[in-house]
């Protein structure tokens, strides 16, 4: 139980780093860890199938595709 | 007098739901229906994973929509982004190690997500998870080779013979059970790899599809690749 609150609070704070990095890598990065510590969760929370999802989706390609794009526009929020 | 309509408004809108939600009782159990399932997935379906059973037999046409949705999406970024011809400069090539690893998880990868779709009727996991771990072995190959492409074309056959499975099984079903998506096929014996009558066919269909759509996501949001 204590485990699910710590992880819950490390997605939190990966989630508000997301919104205040000003560095896009770094923010989808954040954003990545968001998706891994829920995927965590799922599975902690006893649902493997969505685990399987987000850390696949969420985690893998998502944050790939979110990189492809910073790197084909800019990286850095004015 | 805006104000006042709109205060009339949400007054209205809270009444009628203060209304409505003091029908429902309080501290009952609702899920009528999810019992049914835990009680009877099993029996009706052939499909240890009770998941699979509700997304492929009881909620079957969901998903077709939801394949269908994935479709338009990755119909919708090709067509933003494949017109686009923009180089992307001269690349350092990667490392040694970093193209001799990718080249050599790559198949271990697609054999991971083919066994998830396979296996999705008994295990966690399913067409979707594993086209999605099939898309991540074709991301690995674009991030670690900077000279691999994928063509469009057998994406697409790929992706469009899977879509035609999935509808086919199921017109296929109204005629052998009488409603679309029916599962026609014996049940087998719970837990064995051939049981689940269509379920796992259906999963091999997604699969690929969602594989072949993701991978084509990333490859269309990549660009053209190699030398120009």
């Amino acid at each position: 139980m204590i485990y699910i609150s710590l992880l819950t609070v490390a997605m939190l704070g990966a989630g508000v780093a997301a919104y205040f990095l000003k560095d896009l890598i770094a923010a989808v990065v954040a954003c990545a860890a968001v998706s891994l510590i829920a995927s965590l969760l799922f599975y902690l929370l006893q649902a493997p199938d969505v685990a399987m999802a987000e850390a696949a989706i969420g985690a893998g390609l998502s944050t790939a595709v979110f990189v492809i794009a910073i790197r084909k526009t800019e990286r850095y929020e004015k | 007098m805006k104000a006042v309509l709109g205060f009339a408004a949400l007054s209205l809108i809270a009444a009628v739901l203060a209304i409505s939600l003091s029908q429902v009782p309080f501290g009952v159990d609702r899920m009528e229906v999810a019992r049914y399932y835990l009680e009877n997935g099993a029996s009706d379906t052939g499909a240890a994973n009770l998941v699979t059973s509700v997304v492929l037999n009881y909620r079957a046409l969901d998903t077709l929509g939801e394949v269908t949705v994935l479709f338009i999406a990755s119909l919708g970024v090709g067509a933003f982004l494949a017109l686009r011809r923009r180089g992307e400069g001269s690349l350092p090539p990667a490392s040694l190690i970093v193209r001799r690893g990718s080249q050599f998880l790559f198949p271990l990868i697609l054999i991971f997500g083919a066994y998830i779709f396979l296996h999705g009727h008994l295990t966690p996991g399913g067409g979707f998870q594993g086209g999605a771990v099939i898309a991540s072995a074709f991301l690995l190959m674009f991030l670690g080779q900077y000279e691999y492409s994928l063509s469009h074309r057998p994406l697409s056959i790929t992706e469009s013979l899977a879509g035609l499975t999935f509808v086919i099984v199921g017109l296929i079903g109204i005629a052998a059970g009488g409603y679309f998506l029916s599962n026609f096929l014996p049940k087998g014996s719970l837990l064995s790899l051939f049981s689940a009558g269509v379920i796992p066919i259906l999963y091999v269909a997604i699969g690929f599809k969602v594989g072949a759509e993701l991978a084509g996501i990333v490859a269309a949001m990549l660009g053209p690749r190699g030398e120009e």
